[in-house]
């Protein structure tokens, strides 16, 4: 069995699954039976001064049958009292000396941070994490994300903290800005010693459409929220590797948005993630979810013959490269396997409205547009149709073909068909070698 | 397993058997994802809690659905060492699906059966197509165990002794392993090949198997016990009960699991041609398996007698009704009062009806009973106890028979319920052992799943 545990800028952890900072580490009894249950570390929920908190505040995005696409919140930090909080703290350092436990933190002035910094590393944690990322409420008092949207607020407030703090420090950054390498290097100036990244998006999740009412309703009103769940991944894929390609960010990465199941933290780690965080998969589905996190990324990394989990971080950053050096001259076309095809044209119609149409069947042509272009319903004339299935040759059948000349290869069809491994797309051999958009410039031949 | 094992173990493609079509195919990759996505990872999961062997549902379901196959294997493994079998056999309509929480929304349950039947048979080819062992084996250890029976009771023990570094030895009194689960099941639903290859797959983790053995006949018990650290039997059930009338030991009248044994693994043995019409006198699952079967082999007309009312049969609704489809008839409040023969053979059966007491002939020519087996007393009694009816005494949580070395699992203690019993009989055995000798297993039964060596 692989090495699943890692040491994020000096903060060790059996493995790299943490609770992110949110209600499944709001205190002390949850967090343990986390650990029990097999998560390797735990993101407190944000200390601060505290606040009172609004009810209901969750609403959430259910997309064909899903309970939670997308989960919105209008929560601020901890409503408990500092000194309950630091107690459980420590109570829970004593009983599991091995798990990683890292204090999130907001507050605003100097005094503040540095009281609060303090009594976090009596208690015990293992490491600190700012909270410059909170989008709703906070920020209407000029914390979270109004000090993550200003880098040079962020980079002043981060190395206030690195002078008082003696334990590793993490930036947890708001995507509610245009370039995100614009506060993660902001952080790095400021000294920190890691990033945590996504912090939840800025949103409105919907209405009630009877009152007409925002959702999640306080009363007959609500408030712009954060977003976050499984529709937030790719956005937050897309922030961790741009970070971790950019030579100016040279610390450690905590992947953090959207992530539910082992292949969502193996996609963040590839990208290069150190440790993963997790919120709303657990509020959906509790800390059960772990076990198979461990499990199923064990498995996958035993499968890849790598030996820990350190192999795998960052692998897939070299990949993702700039459009102008993508290579012009690479194919691929779209295959349809008649045989496990099951005639529902869905790739048909994708193609045909959506696309390029250049999917067909041998239905029958359709009069209206005949001729009208060369692109339309009907298969070119001097198209060869497959002989789909040798037993009935000639039959009029419901399942489609590609022209494979005019298949551009955008995968839509690919993507719409919901048999595995029915529809896939062919590289095409191409002898013409490799080129680039850069590499035409570079020639001076654009087109 | 040895080369000549491995040997023994082909059967003819001659049987019945092989002509049975499959009831419950395995599922495509694309089937086992819809099915899987349906579930909804229930918390304290009802379809767990009717799991007699506590296999953790939710979470295998929900390991296929991120692909996790090998960890869903292993996740039922760890619960239940025979997944392959029960996988098929277990009669989930009554077990797990049958709690599945979508029934209480009007919608079809969960198909449990065979999701678990695609996660064990696609982790198992990986696990030859890659070499990777689900189940690494342990260092040795010195203990020795003897298993009386090569069903599913003592196969699940030896599994995990064996997983433990155990040396586990099954002895078997027929040629075959396997018990009725190569005897019994009724071939639509798994097939002796099916059973071997489990078999197989079990033994490899390092069980020792010797067939042809009979405990009480070629060695005897006591010398078990001398020689090894503990016994257990799983030795199963006896022969067919008949019920005593006239005819009785007639031509063509037989005993259920014979016939089935028969249909399942005899050479060249047949029947479609020569018979037209069956009687299978009982009411539990036996009767309604081989009357399905014998329908399913093209016999005319198949009748069930039962003596009292369908409310109140043993077998269950999913099996009648499955039954009926094949054309199988189901006839109630008959008892039998003579088989009548002509040359010695069946040409009918005199019964009375047991509400009216009116006289009734049917016209048949085999008559078949399956009204239970006798129970396997006599070989062991003088060191263990039984019930009134006959069932070995065990302890609940352990197993362990008022004989501290002894102890037992399966038909031979609960008088015949289903593979999964068995199994999770000899899972119950085998840890309450390793716990007697202080031994902390490396499958950890409440981390289901992660077993990692
Ligand atoms: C017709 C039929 C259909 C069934 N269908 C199903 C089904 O669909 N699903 C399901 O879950 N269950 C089914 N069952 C029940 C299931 O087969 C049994 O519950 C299960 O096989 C019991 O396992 P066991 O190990 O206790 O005993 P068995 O499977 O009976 O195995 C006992 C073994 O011990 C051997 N043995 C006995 N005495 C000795 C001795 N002295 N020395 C050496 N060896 C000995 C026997 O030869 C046999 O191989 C069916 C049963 C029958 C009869
Ligand atoms: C109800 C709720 C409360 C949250 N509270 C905090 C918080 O106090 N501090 C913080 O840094 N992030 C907080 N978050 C954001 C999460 O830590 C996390 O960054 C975000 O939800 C994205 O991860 P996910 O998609 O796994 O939920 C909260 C999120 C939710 C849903
Ligand atoms: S989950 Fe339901 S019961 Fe629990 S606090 Fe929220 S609203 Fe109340
Ligand atoms: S979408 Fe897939 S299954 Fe449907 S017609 Fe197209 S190729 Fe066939
Ligand atoms: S009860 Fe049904 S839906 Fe719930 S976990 Fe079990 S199989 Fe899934």
């Amino acid at each position: 069995m692989a090495d699943l545990s890692i040491n994020m800028c000096g903060i060790k952890s059996p493995n790299p699954f943490w609770l992110a900072s949110g209600p499944p580490a709001n205190c002390g009894e949850q967090v343990m039976r986390a650990f029990d249950i097999g998560w390797g570390g735990a993101v407190w929920k944000t200390l601060g001064t505290p606040v009172v908190n609004v009810s209901s505040r969750l609403a959430a995005v259910k997309y064909s049958g899903n309970a939670i696409m997308g989960l919105n919140n209008i929560e601020l930090i901890t409503d408990r009292p500092l000194e309950t909080n630091f107690k459980e703290i420590y109570e829970v350092k004593k009983r599991y000396p091995n798990h990683a436990v890292v204090v999130s933190l907001m507050v605003e002035t100097k005094d503040e941070w540095k009281e609060i910094v303090n009594r976090s590393i009596d208690a015990g944690a293992d490491g600190l994490e700012l909270n410059f990322g909170c989008p709703h409420g906070m920020c209407e008092r000029g914390m979270g994300s109004s000090v993550g949207q200003e880098p040079k607020v962020l980079t002043e407030l981060t190395s206030w903290v690195m002078d008082f703090s003696s334990v590793p420090v993490l930036v947890k950054l708001t995507p509610n800005v245009g370039d995100i390498l614009v506060p993660g290097e902001a952080a790095v100036q400021g000294g920190a010693d890691g990033l945590s990244l996504i912090n939840t998006i800025k949103s409105i999740i919907g209405i009630d459409l009877d009152t007409l009412s925002l959702k999640p309703s306080v009363g007959k009103n609500s408030t712009n929220g954060g977003y976050c769940g499984p529709a937030v991944k790719p956005i937050a894929l897309h922030m961790v590797a741009a970070l971790a390609r950019d030579k100016n960010i040279n610390i450690p990465i905590s992947g953090i948005g959207g992530i539910s199941t082992w292949q969502d933290a193996a996609e963040f780690l590839a990208l290069g993630s150190t440790s993963v965080q997790v919120c709303t998969a657990v509020m959906h589905n509790g800390y059960r979810i772990v076990e198979d996190m461990i499990d199923g990324l064990s498995n996958y990394l035993d499968d890849m013959g790598m030996k820990s989990v350190n192999n795998l971080i960052g692998k897939a950053v070299p990949g993702f490269i700039d459009w102008g050096d993508l290579d012009l001259n690479y194919k691929v076309i779209a295959k349809i396997d008649a045989d496990t095809c099951i005639g529902c044209q869905l790739c048909y119609i994708a193609c045909l409205d959506g696309a390029h149409q250049c999917i067909h069947t041998n239905q029958g042509p359709c009069s209206a547009y005949h001729g009208k272009s060369d692109h339309g319903m009907n298969p070119r004339v001097d198209i060869k149709q497959p002989i789909l299935h040798s037993h009935d040759s000639n039959a009029i059948t419901s399942i489609p073909f590609v022209d494979e000349d005019e298949c551009i290869g955008c995968n839509l069809c690919h993507l719409v068909c919901p048999v595995p491994g029915c529809l896939t797309m062919k590289e095409i051999p191409n002898a013409a070698g490799k080129e680039s958009w850069n590499d035409r410039i570079a020639k001076k031949t654009l087109l | 397993m040895t080369p000549e094992l491995q040997q023994q173990f082909q059967l003819s493609k001659t049987r019945l058997e092989s002509d049975f079509p499959e009831s419950k195919p395995l599922f495509s990759e694309s089937e086992a994802l819809i099915e899987a996505n349906r579930c909804l990872f229930c918390y304290d999961a009802p379809c767990t809690k009717a799991c007699p062997a506590d296999i953790d549902i939710s979470s295998f379901i929900k390991k296929i659905k991120t692909g996790n196959i090998r960890g869903a294997a292993t996740t039922i493994f760890s619960s239940n060492m025979m997944g392959i079998s029960t996988s098929q056999v277990c009669p989930v309509e009554e077990l797990c699906a049958g709690a599945c929480v979508f029934l209480e929304y009007n919608q079809s349950p969960i198909n449990i059966g065979r999701l678990q039947r695609y996660a064990v048979e696609k982790a198992l080819q990986m696990e030859k197509s890659s070499g990777r062992k689900l189940f690494p084996s342990h260092k040795n250890r010195s203990q020795k165990v003897a298993l009386i029976g090569a069903g599913p009771a003592s196969l699940a023990c030896a599994s995990y002794l064996a997983l433990e570094g155990i040396h586990p030895i099954i002895f078997e009194k027929n040629n075959l392993p396997g018990g009725l689960n190569l005897t019994g099941i009724a071939p639509y639903k798994f097939k002796s090949e099916a059973a071997l290859s489990e078999i197989n797959w079990l033994l490899d983790h390092g069980i020792e198997l010797k067939t042809g053995v009979e405990i009480g006949r070629d060695i005897h018990i006591k010398s078990l016990i001398e020689e090894y650290d503990a016994v257990f039997i799983g030795s199963g059930l006896g022969r067919d009960k008949f019920l005593n009338i006239p005819g009785k030991s007639g031509t063509n009248v037989w005993g259920a699991t014979a016939l089935i044994k028969k249909i399942k693994n005899e050479v060249d043995f047949n029947l479609s041609r020569s018979f037209n019409s069956a009687v299978i006198i009982g009411g539990g699952n036996t009767a309604i398996d081989i009357a399905r079967e014998l329908a399913m082999l093209n016999i005319a007309e198949v009748n069930i007698l039962y003596r009292r009312t369908e409310d109140v049969m043993r077998g269950y609704a999913h099996e009648i009704s499955g039954a009926r489809k094949h054309g199988v008839r189901l006839i109630e409040n008959i008892t039998p009062s003579e088989i009548m023969l002509e040359n010695g053979k069946v040409s009918g059966l005199r019964a009375e009806h047991s509400v009216t007491g009116e006289s009734i002939n049917y016209n048949c020519d085999m008559v078949i009973f399956a009204i239970g087996q006798e129970k396997q007393a006599s070989h062991f009694s003088e060191y263990l106890k039984y019930d009134d009816s006959g069932c070995i005494l065990v302890d609940d949580k352990t197993c362990q028979t008022d004989h501290p070395k002894i102890y037992a699992g399966g038909d031979s203690i609960n008088g015949g319920k289903e593979v999964v019993n068995a199994a999770a009989d000899g899972r119950k055995a085998a840890f309450a052992m390793l716990k007697s000798w202080d031994i902390q297993p490396n499958l950890d039964s409440k981390k289901k799943g992660s077993y990692h060596g």
